[in-house]
């Protein structure tokens, strides 16, 4: 049994990891979109401007709070929370760092690095990522103008289409996942089990290939894509930015907001940028997983394997930034087709092909 | 009934016996009270989108009357549509346009565009300003075409004149228009390719640009706003090296098009955007006299450089882009043939650039070079003459009408036969082409109508004046 100071600190930890790195993501982002545009980008407050986010999140704490008149303003009000409360909890799903050997209380004690190392960690995410689509609906409503209206209808309409094509590929890794032989005694929907399951190699015994990662991307392919083009949809970035389509509907379900409550939202935003960065790692890039893992020990390679986490989510982050520098926007009935006629289809068709193989897997198949 | 504007110096040959058809005007003065009727039809609720409108002549007047392609209830609720204002602040009206749009859920059903904002009565002002003051004030109509307005100014005012102008002056100005053409086409693209998302376009379409401008700057000594092409010639001869400059930008503009080609012609997400998107047909866009790159995008070859041409500029060899289906796709592609198009023209002009004198021996229109005056008593004179009183226009009336990026750009001049226009008229292409804009968009998604105007392309300097 954990002790509570453990369980506050490790949530204390993701916590400030997930901040921290937003921080940083916002200059990051920033900084490669104005390289791939010819621009020079944030370079004013601290070295290569990377102080930038703290100067503006600042700046935004001190500014005055509009309440237009027209506003719910319970829910109004309410919104922003809902926007970075679940955001923040997704985080806690994701295994940050190797598991590392303590003595607790004398005993040997397993520290993982998930704040939340439950056997529904999956679970708890997709529900977290629902949660926060009533932060966009609520506050699109609740504005009492209409371009946050449009904005919050569209958000809800992409949010549901996405999070079902989101779910199914998920479903299709777990089912990979569970014929792969258990760690700890999380089932294969605990993330942290999911990371674990995925460390070694496909060919130990053949010396040419034994360098490939034993990583869900390479079984798990079809799905890794469907899960990216999902998450881009879910985190409402280009080309899926329609809920804050700014030639279209100004800012969006964010126009009325104003302050420290629109920063929650623009934190809230690439904070489910990291988060679902963070997972994707976590599913089918083997999570902190690396080289040399092995050859160290103790809190050398706790801190090597948090290395190669941050960069694994590095780029796929990087790819959110690339892809938002390149790529027009879709349209309304475009995204819903794609979502519909394209991903769930494929989804569906992937997740019978796992089953089938899993089935073999476990159960030898029917002409063996 | 005659609209003629002008006292009986104007009236023609048979009309002079007395048979001068009036009409009693309502007047009114500026600081006296506004009548009634002056409030109801100048003041801005006046213009809004009205929720219902059961008069038919307000319908017509006021929009569209949608009853072609909606594909709706016939019966919606009033709860169901909602009017939504986009501008004059929208992010995506390009400068101060104002659309009220009636959606229906995502759907436009009406568009009414309500212009005005820039609205600085510079037709009136060049009643005020001598045909030699005239360049300053209409390069300020199209800020993106600037030499386009200050050369269909100065071909009226040459027309009026009867004055020959030299072949080298002619050449600039062609050089000078084509290459405001394919910057004022960047900028189409870049702000085209925004209001879909592709927000790098913004900022590659204004990189290419920024060295046709600086060239601008090297000639005329501004960015825009270039008083350049006068009456008479050109301001100055173009630049020492202005060859190397050329070739410079002639070098860059053709991979940078390849560039935009890469990131949009073929990406699935832009055609599926673009394709099928604000259609016109060749008859729609006749009956709404809209020209320019709309029209072209419809089909039809109609391009007054090759219809009409001017400036010398049938010496040169180049085709007419033409589109196929009228829509935001062809309109875009249109715009890039275009630019490919008069890079050619401007490569020719390069190459066969005449010597010679860059504006009009006539000492009566051109004031006479700076050193001159030192010398002689009669250039000071005719300098002095020029610059004080300006030089007087026969009696007459000009239109002359050019290729504007956006399409027919015309200069309706009347002299009176003093050195000010009695009247200045504008044809300007933005105004007409923003006709098309109801037609396009309703019925359309909301952000198929954001894309369909951005192909419109409007300059609200233009459109207002």
């Amino acid at each position: 049994m954990m002790p509570i100071w453990l369980a506050l600190a490790k949530v204390l930890l993701a916590f400030v990891v997930g901040l921290g790195v937003v921080v940083l993501l916002v200059w990051f982002e920033r900084k490669i979109v104005s390289d791939l545009q010819n621009r020079i980008g944030p370079n004013r407050a601290g070295p290569f401007g990377i102080l930038q986010t703290v100067a503006d999140g600042l700046k935004l704490f001190f500014k005055e709070q509009i309440t237009p008149s027209r506003v719910e303003r319970f829910v109004f009000e309410l919104a922003p929370f809902l926007a970075v409360v679940p955001a923040l909890m997704l985080f806690l799903v994701v295994p940050i760092a190797r598991p590392i050997e303590i003595t607790l209380d004398g005993a040997p004690y397993l520290l993982s690095f998930a704040a939340l190392d439950i056997n529904v960690g999956l679970l708890f995410a997709l529900a977290m990522s629902s949660i926060a689509v009533y932060a966009i609906v609520l506050a699109g409503w609740s504005s009492g103008s209409k371009y946050p209206l449009i904005g919050g209808v569209r958000g809800s309409a992409q949010a549901i289409s996405y999070e079902a094509a989101m779910g199914l590929s998920m479903v299709a890794v777990v089912m990979w996942v569970t014929t792969l032989p258990g760690v700890t005694d999380m089932g294969a929907m605990s993330v942290n089990e999911i990371v674990l399951r995925q460390q070694g190699t496909f060919f130990p015994d053949l010396l040419a290939l034994s360098w490939i990662p034993q990583w869900n991307l390479i079984p798990q392919f079809p799905a890794f894509v469907i899960f990216m083009i999902a998450i881009f949809a879910e985190t409402n970035r280009a080309p899926f930015d329609l809920v804050e389509a700014e030639q279209e509907i100004v800012a969006g379900f964010n126009t009325e907001y104003s302050g420290m409550r629109f920063a929650m939202f623009f934190l809230a935003e690439y904070l489910n940028m990291f988060t679902m960065s963070a997972l994707a790692v976590s599913l089918f890039l083997g999570g902190w997983g690396g080289p040399f893992l092995d050859t160290i020990d103790g809190w050398a390679a706790t801190a090597l394997s948090f290395g190669y986490f941050l960069f694994k989510t590095g780029l796929v982050l990087f790819l959110f930034v690339w892809v938002r520098a390149t790529l027009p926007r879709f349209r309304y009935d475009q995204l819903m087709q794609l979502g519909w006629k394209r991903l769930i289809p494929t989804a569906l068709l992937w997740l019978i092909l796992t089953t089938l193989v899993v089935s073999f897997r476990e159960f030898g198949a029917p002409w063996a | 009934m005659s609209d003629r504007i002008g006292s009986d110096e104007m009236v023609g040959d048979d009309e002079a016996e007395g048979k001068v058809e009036t009409t009693e005007q309502d007047l009114w003065f500026s600081g006296t009270e506004e009548p009634e009727w002056l409030v109801g039809a100048t003041h801005e609720p006046a213009q809004e989108m009205h929720k219902e409108e059961t008069d038919e002549r307000l319908r017509q007047q006021l929009g569209i009357v949608v009853d072609d392609d909606y594909v709706g209830d016939e019966i919606v609720g009033d709860d169901e549509l909602m009017i939504v204002n986009l501008g004059p602040q929208h992010p995506s009206t390009h400068g101060v346009l104002r659309l009220n749009v009636e959606l229906e859920g995502e759907i436009v059903r009406r568009v009414k565009p309500i212009i005005g904002y820039l609205h600085t009565g510079m037709e009136k002002t060049a009643e005020t300003l001598t045909f030699m003051q005239g360049p300053t004030n209409v390069t300020r109509m199209d800020y993106l075409a600037p030499f386009h307005n200050e050369l269909a100014f100065s071909l009226a005012t040459e027309q009026l004149l009867g004055t020959e102008i030299p072949p080298r002056a002619e050449a600039i100005r062609v050089l000078m228009t084509e290459l405001n053409r394919i910057s004022s086409h960047l900028v189409a693209l870049a702000t085209g390719g925004m209001d879909v998302g592709a927000l790098s376009m913004m900022l590659y379409g204004f990189r290419e640009r920024e060295v046709i401008l600086a060239f601008f700057e090297k000639t005329t000594g501004l960015r825009m706003n270039h008083n350049y092409i006068r009456p008479g010639g050109v301001a100055a001869d173009l630049p020492d090296g202005w060859e190397d400059d050329i070739e410079g930008i002639l070098d860059q503009l053709p991979g940078a098009l390849d560039e935009f080609d890469d990131l949009l012609k073929e990406n699935p997400i832009w055609k599926g955007r673009l394709v099928d998107n604000g259609i016109i047909t060749t008859e729609e866009a006749l009956a709404h006299s809209i020209t320019g790159p709309i029209l072209r995008s419809t089909g039809l070859a109609h391009d007054l450089r090759k219809a009409a041409p001017y400036s010398g500029i049938d010496r040169y060899d180049f085709d007419v882009a033409v589109g196929e289906n009228g829509d935001s796709y062809d309109r875009y592609r249109v715009k890039v043939i275009e630019i490919q198009e008069s890079i050619k023209i401007v490569r020719q002009v390069a190459d066969t650039m005449p010597r010679g004198d860059w504006k009009a021996d006539d000492r009566k229109i051109v004031p006479p070079p700076r050193k001159r005056i030192d010398e002689s008593m009669e250039a000071l004179i005719h300098h002095f003459k020029i610059h004080t009183e300006g030089f007087k226009v026969p009696e007459g009336e000009a239109y002359v009408a050019i290729e504007s990026p956006r399409g027919e750009l015309g200069c309706y001049l009347v002299s009176d036969g003093g050195p000010n226009p009695l009247r200045m008229h504008t044809r300007a292409p933005s105004f007409a082409n923003l006709q098309a804009v109801p037609l396009m968009l309703s019925d359309s998604m909301l952000a198929d109508a954001i894309a369909a105007l951005a192909s419109v392309d409007p300059v609200l300097g233009d459109v207002d004046r």
